[in-house]
């Protein structure tokens, strides 16, 4: 993929790992011979509250601290944010937009809130449930990275694997790597696997 | 080696190849990931020959390291905010005894209003405590700063702080050639302290000294930061020859040359700048900025030199003294001969308010027309403050400020992404 710039906002809660989704993904693109940054917004951090982290790839280095403004993409961990502030604030028509819900986006009215954007580049995911499946515990990140890595292609999914690896070492680290490998199946080949969604 | 890595992760790699004996510190927020991660090298036997001390204070924190220090330990600790104020009293010791003590500020807004959001206010009131400060303004150069600060204190026997923007820095993940253990042991020599207890030659350390001669030892300790500012720049010269990188230094001047209007700062809203200066380059304005690395001792003449012409100056600081204005815009003005119609004050980022590209275009264009005033505050919700001083005018029990602010605009909890202008 060619791009002189990309900017990924994650919004979730504290204990999703949007934070180090961020960060895995700026490792991701390091691998690809890429400039990265990633950053948090932390408030006093404890689990549920909204957290937001950033995540910036550029061919050259990056030396803006200001938080992304204009996202080329935003990851919604946690669809119940919806309904707080505008996620989707300065996002381009180009953009693109991960969702972690097992429902349908048109229940979330986000055809409407996102009606200028490009359908195909609006995606859900179920990604809690898989996380479930592979990690047995409801913490989505490597997921969503493995289903945005599929979605934009901004890092291949062999890079997203290695960060897993890197950070989490042993069986946590496989597990994860197997989730963000389905959740890129799914999200890379969605006709493929029609029907087999855990509901 | 060149790894992509979290700022604090950095800066622990790096003093653990510096192989401090004694690290001691107490949690703080955005200040722990650094600790933390020297602990776990301690524990791991990954940096042999250093004691982790627990304390139960940064009070204790500094007192340890002072003891440390005065045994000829090298020795190390962390801090952010109101923890920095809870050694004032050690600071102002560490530095009256000369003891080269190495110490990271992950710069955080001081209280209250509690806020563990990133400025400059707690670098700015230790400013007067006799300290060696150093701004990072990446966290390359915050890694890097750290390797020169021990061989600095060292050499001068003051010590230093090296202050890195919390959150901003401390918490990025981002690209950072981490000095080895090979490179940092060809730039580091062994620490031979100045002075140190040692029972077979005992000596005392902390004489009271009276009015006789107060004054001698203070002036001493002016002499040896006069005499720092030289040996900055030798060590970052020697660092930049064994790392093959430029960073430290006493100030970074980024397209001065033939500037109009010359933005000046500390720390990591440099990088910011120079993407606003880059851009405006592209319009055709001549802007540059001037990076302060060095804030303690305060380099005059490089700062004078820097901004020989006539350009206008603007100085954009997270930090100002209430009922006056800004603390380093005070500095640079008494390296141009004393205030100067040409400086603003720009304050701004504070308590964590993200700076933008959009607010700093502003400010260019408006220095550049001779719209901004001698002291200005960036992004300032104006119809907040009317509010509430319209409030405290007609209501003599108005209560407390912060809260009747927060509730005026709606805010939960505040966030960092701050307030889009």
């Amino acid at each position: 993929m060619t791009f002189s710039q990309f900017q990924v906002r994650f919004h979730g809660r504290g204990g999703q790992g949007v934070v180090t989704a961020a960060e895995l993904l700026s490792v991701a693109a390091f691998y690809e011979g890429r400039y990265s940054q990633a950053f948090p917004t932390f408030g006093s951090e404890r689990a549920g509250a909204p957290v937001a982290a950033f995540c910036r790839i550029a061919e050259r280095e990056i030396r803006t601290r200001a938080p992304i403004i204009r996202p080329d993409a935003v990851v919604v961990g946690d669809p119940t944010l919806l309904h707080s502030g505008d996620l989707f604030a300065g996002i381009g028509r180009e953009g693109y937009v991960l969702v972690n819900t097992s429902g349908d986006l048109t229940d979330l009215d986000l055809d409407r809130r996102l009606a200028g954007l490009r359908p195909e580049r609006i995606v859900a995911l179920g990604a809690t449930e898989l996380a479930l499946q592979h990690l047995g515990r409801p913490v989505p990140n490597a997921v969503l990275l493995g289903g945005l890595a599929a979605l934009c292609g901004v890092v291949g999914l062999a890079s997203v694997e290695r960060a897993i690896a890197e950070r989490f070492p042993g069986p946590v680290g496989t597990a994860n790597q197997r989730a963000a490998a389905e959740a890129y199946a799914r999200v890379a080949r969605p006709a493929e696997l029609t029907g087999a969604s855990p509901d | 080696m060149l790894r992509q890595i979290e700022g604090s992760q950095a800066v622990a790699r790096v003093v653990a190849a510096c192989r401090p004996e004694v690290v001691c510190a107490y949690p703080i927020t955005p200040q722990t990931h650094i600790v933390e991660a020297i602990g776990a090298m301690v524990k791991s036997g990954e940096l042999p020959g250093c004691r982790f001390i627990n304390v139960e204070s940064e009070f204790s924190a500094l007192s340890v390291a002072i003891g440390a220090s005065a045994t000829g330990a090298r020795a190390y600790t962390a801090t952010a905010s109101q923890g920095l104020l809870f050694m004032m009293e050690a600071l102002y010791n560490a530095a009256g005894l000369g003891l080269p003590i190495v110490m990271t500020l992950a710069n955080r807004a001081v209280g209250a209003p509690i806020n563990i959001w990133n400025d400059h206010s707690d670098a700015m009131a230790a400013r007067d405590a006799g300290w060696i400060q150093l701004f990072a303004r990446s966290n390359q150069e915050a890694a890097d700063l750290h390797a020169q600060a021990f061989r600095l204190a060292e050499e001068v026997s003051l010590p230093v702080m090296v202050c890195m923007d919390g959150f901003i820095l401390t918490h990025a993940f981002e690209r950072v050639d981490v000095a080895t253990r090979e490179q940092i042991e060809a730039f580091l020599p062994p620490f031979e302290p100045r002075q140190v207890l040692d029972p077979a030659a005992p000596v005392s350390i902390g004489a009271m000294v009276g009015p006789e001669a107060f004054e001698e030892v203070r002036y001493l300790a002016h002499a040896r930061h006069l005499d720092a500012l030289g040996v900055i720049e030798s060590v970052a010269e020697e660092f930049a020859e064994v790392v093959g990188r430029k960073s430290g230094g006493l100030v970074a001047p980024y397209r001065t040359q033939d500037a109009e209007l010359v933005v000046i700062a500390l720390g990591s809203v440099l990088g910011t700048i120079h993407e606003v200066v880059d851009e405006a380059r592209d319009r055709g304005l001549r802007v540059g900025a001037l990076g302060v690395t060095t804030f303690r001792p305060f380099p005059l003449e490089a700062v004078r030199d820097a901004l020989a012409g006539d350009a206008r100056l603007v100085v954009l600081e997270k930090a100002f003294s209430s009922g006056f204005g800004g603390v380093l815009s005070t500095d640079i003005a008494m390296a141009l001969g004393g205030a100067t119609a040409r400086l603003s004050t720009v304050v701004g980022g504070l308590g964590g308010r993200a700076i933008t590209e959009t607010s700093l275009r502003r400010v260019v264009d408006d220095a550049l027309e001779g719209r901004l005033g001698r002291l200005e505050f960036l992004d300032l919700d104006r119809a907040a403050v009317e509010r509430e001083l319209a409030h405290m005018a007609g209501d003599r029990r108005s209560g407390p400020i912060a809260e009747n602010v927060l509730r005026a605009i709606g805010a939960g909890t505040a966030g960092i992404a701050g307030r889009r202008a």
